[in-house]
């Protein structure tokens, strides 16, 4: 409820904010070659949280890029407990959260699930295709277990749904920054900073803003009205790449630089 | 007991939902209102039921096949599916959902296909109502269903070949919907089946409830009465729901027919992809199978989440056919009756005549969704 006390996620989050610190939210697909490697220099990189992703057969709201590094790992053998149990196992200094579809909670069971995650030390939970209509199940069973559940506000939302989105969304709320699936973009899309707008207007929660958000320019630019991004292909891509755990901390420092320049 | 309406949220029993990525929840809701709205509406239901009639060609016959029945031995009674334009079921519902699109201001279709008969017939919608159409196929279904491909691109669609995944129908259906979170504003998704988030499996079935509602009177005049057993072949289900829809509240035998690689009633659990909690063939980890079948359109791990529904209340019940089964009922029809059918109809078929010793001297009803030319290559190339 509105009146219980923030979770690990949604407080380290406040704390950056009330320090006028911009959060950064980098997303790295779990079970590639060497991505607790990946996290772990993220988050010595200037992360605030990291979000890892639990590859899912059918994932309906990934480009290219995230769909590619899924099936590889996949086909590498990685299944949602070898993930939860090695992001256990890390030492980063942040909040992690998880990311992936519903079926994979579904299929484990909501209290197995969210009792596994809180077990490992993993502060929320995204489930890409489960809206706030269908989340109740769930929800209850990831509040009973302390996992804070970030639900997703998109551009297509009346005000009225915004609202409610928001009521029930814990940690941070995710503003999706475009219409579409993610995937890297020239440009940020006009309805990043809109969508950031009409959430901050009506929430205290952080907003942060993913789905679109490729560059520091990018990241920059949304931030002068979100409390943060979330990226996700431009460093998935550079994994795929095999620019390894240097090539994200690399990356990630810049779009620390962009979001510490753009601060007030 | 008998089809109606899903609960508000879209449950049938403990099945079904709208499980959707956010983007897409306010279009769903949208959806429904407009269907509700347009069903009510009588000059709505005219239209449609006029363009059923005067372009797709409905009624659609009951057929009687005497020389199969006394190789079988049991009254076999076809539905006339095949007959529609564009050669398959999917017409009905593909019309309904392109003139409830026009209603609400969309001004392109984007449909999955496996087979090729949803995306012939989404095709052929839009071309009549001129609207911008994308469909979105496995480039295996590309590869095996040809034909098809190439009566979409005359009839002015863009065809996508996908080459994720399996490669198939599953695969078709992730696209489609990524297509959709982009496009949402101006397009409607042209769901294929009774399956997808609320109110796709509820509409989709009632837009096949012609299917049911013809065949019961047809059947009343012809034999009296409901037949003892009515079959059909079960991937998504649509045909399915649509002739069952007509005698659930009687006491016929309903029978669906999935392929033995894609049985999702009869090997799946409960699961949640594309939209809706149903049956699935997924693994221990709860990632979704590859089905494997000969028939593209059967070719599809889940099913419709009302056949969930029927299953687990017993109203209906789901046998499952193997490729082999299915060619040889595909050729027994050609060669009996003279008319060749599609190969997802054929597994119903497989089944009868699987079971003509249990069924004999019943009255056996055979939605015939569609007809075999897209498959006539496929079955050659078989027979080497
Ligand atoms: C002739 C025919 N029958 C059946 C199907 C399977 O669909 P459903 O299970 O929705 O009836 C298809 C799909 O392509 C088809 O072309």
């Amino acid at each position: 409820m509105s009146g219980s006390r923030p979770g690990r996620l949604e407080a380290s989050l406040r704390a950056a904010r009330d320090r006028g610190r911009k959060c950064l939210v980098p997303y790295i697909t779990g079970g590639l070659e060497g991505w607790e490697a990946a996290v772990e220099a993220a988050a010595a990189a200037g992360a605030d949280t990291v979000e890892i992703g639990i590859p899912f057969s059918d994932p309906v709201m990934d480009g290219p890029t995230i769909q590619a590094a899924g099936d590889r790992a996949l086909a590498a053998g990685a299944t949602p407990g070898g993930i939860v149990a090695a992001a256990a196992e890390l030492d980063v200094g942040v909040p992690l959260v998880v990311m992936t579809y519903y079926n994979i909670a579904h299929h484990m069971g909501h209290r197995r699930f969210a009792r596994s995650l809180a077990e490992a030390g993993v502060s929320g939970a995204i489930l890409a295709d489960l809206p706030l209509e269908e989340s109740g199940p769930w929800t209850v069973a990831a509040d009973d277990a302390g996992v804070e559940t970030v639900l997703l506000a998109a551009p297509t939302a009346s005000a009225e749904r915004l609202a409610a989105v928001c009521a029930r969304a814990r940690g941070f709320v995710y503003a999706v920054g475009l219409l579409g699936v993610t995937g890297e973009r020239a440009t940020l899309a006009a309805s990043a900073v809109v969508i950031a707008g009409r959430l901050k207007e009506i929430t205290d929660l952080p907003v942060l803003v993913g789905v679109g958000v490729s560059t520091p320019a990018q990241a920059a630019e949304a931030t002068t009205v979100a409390d943060g991004v979330v990226v996700g292909s431009a460093i998935v891509r550079r994994l795929l790449e095999g620019q390894g755990p240097e090539g994200v901390g690399s990356f990630v420092a810049g779009l620390r630089r962009a979001l510490d320049g753009a601060g007030p | 007991m008998s089809m109606s309406e899903p609960t508000p949220e879209g449950r049938f029993g403990d099945f079904g939902g709208c499980y959707v990525p956010e983007t897409l929840v306010p279009a769903c809701q949208e959806l429904d209102g407009a269907f509700r709205a347009a069903w009510a509406d009588e000059a709505f239901r005219r239209r449609l039921d006029d363009l059923l009639r005067d372009y797709a060609g409905r009624p659609s016959p009951l057929t009687e096949c005497p020389r199969l029945s006394a190789e079988l031995g049991l009254r076999l009674l076809l539905k006339r599916e095949d007959l529609n334009h564009t050669g398959s079921h999917k017409i009905n519902n593909v019309l309904g959902q392109a003139l409830l699109a026009e209603r609400m201001g969309k001004t392109r279709l984007v449909a999955e296909t496996g087979a090729g008969q949803h995306g012939v017939a989404t095709a052929t919608a839009a071309a009549l109502l001129g609207m911008e159409c994308t469909v979105y196929m496995g480039e295996v279904d590309v590869s095996r269903q040809e034909l098809n491909v190439f009566r979409m691109r005359l009839l002015g669609a863009e065809v996508h070949a996908v080459a994720t995944g399996s490669r198939t129908l599953k695969d078709a259906i992730n696209e489609a919907l990524r297509d959709w979170v982009a496009t949402v504003e101006r397009t409607h998704y042209c769901l294929g089946s009774v399956m997808g988030p609320h109110p796709y499996p509820w509409m989709v079935r009632e837009f096949h409830r012609v299917i049911g509602s013809e065949a019961r009177r047809q059947c009343a005049e012809l034999v009296g009465g409901d037949p003892d057993v009515v079959v059909a072949c079960v991937g998504g289900g649509s045909n399915a729901a649509g002739i069952f829809s007509g005698f659930a509240d009687g006491d016929a035998e309903l029978v669906g027919v999935e392929p033995a690689g894609g049985a999702a009633v009869g090997r799946g659990t409960p699961g949640v992809v594309h939209g809706s909690l149903s049956y699935l063939m997924q693994d221990e980890f709860g990632q979704v199978l590859e089905a494997e079948s000969i028939s593209a359109g059967l070719d599809y791990p889940g099913v419709g989440p009302e056949h969930a529904h029927l299953a687990r209340t017993g109203r209906a019940r789901y046998e499952n056919v193997t490729d082999g089964e299915v060619l040889e009922a595909f050729e027994l029809l050609s060669r009996t009756e003279g008319i060749i059918p599609a190969l997802e109809p054929a597994h119903g078929l497989a089944w009868i005549s699987r079971e003509r010793q249990a069924l004999a001297g019943r009255t056996v009803l055979l939605n015939l969704s569609g007809r075999g030319d897209k498959d006539v290559d496929l079955v050659m190339g078989l027979q080497g």
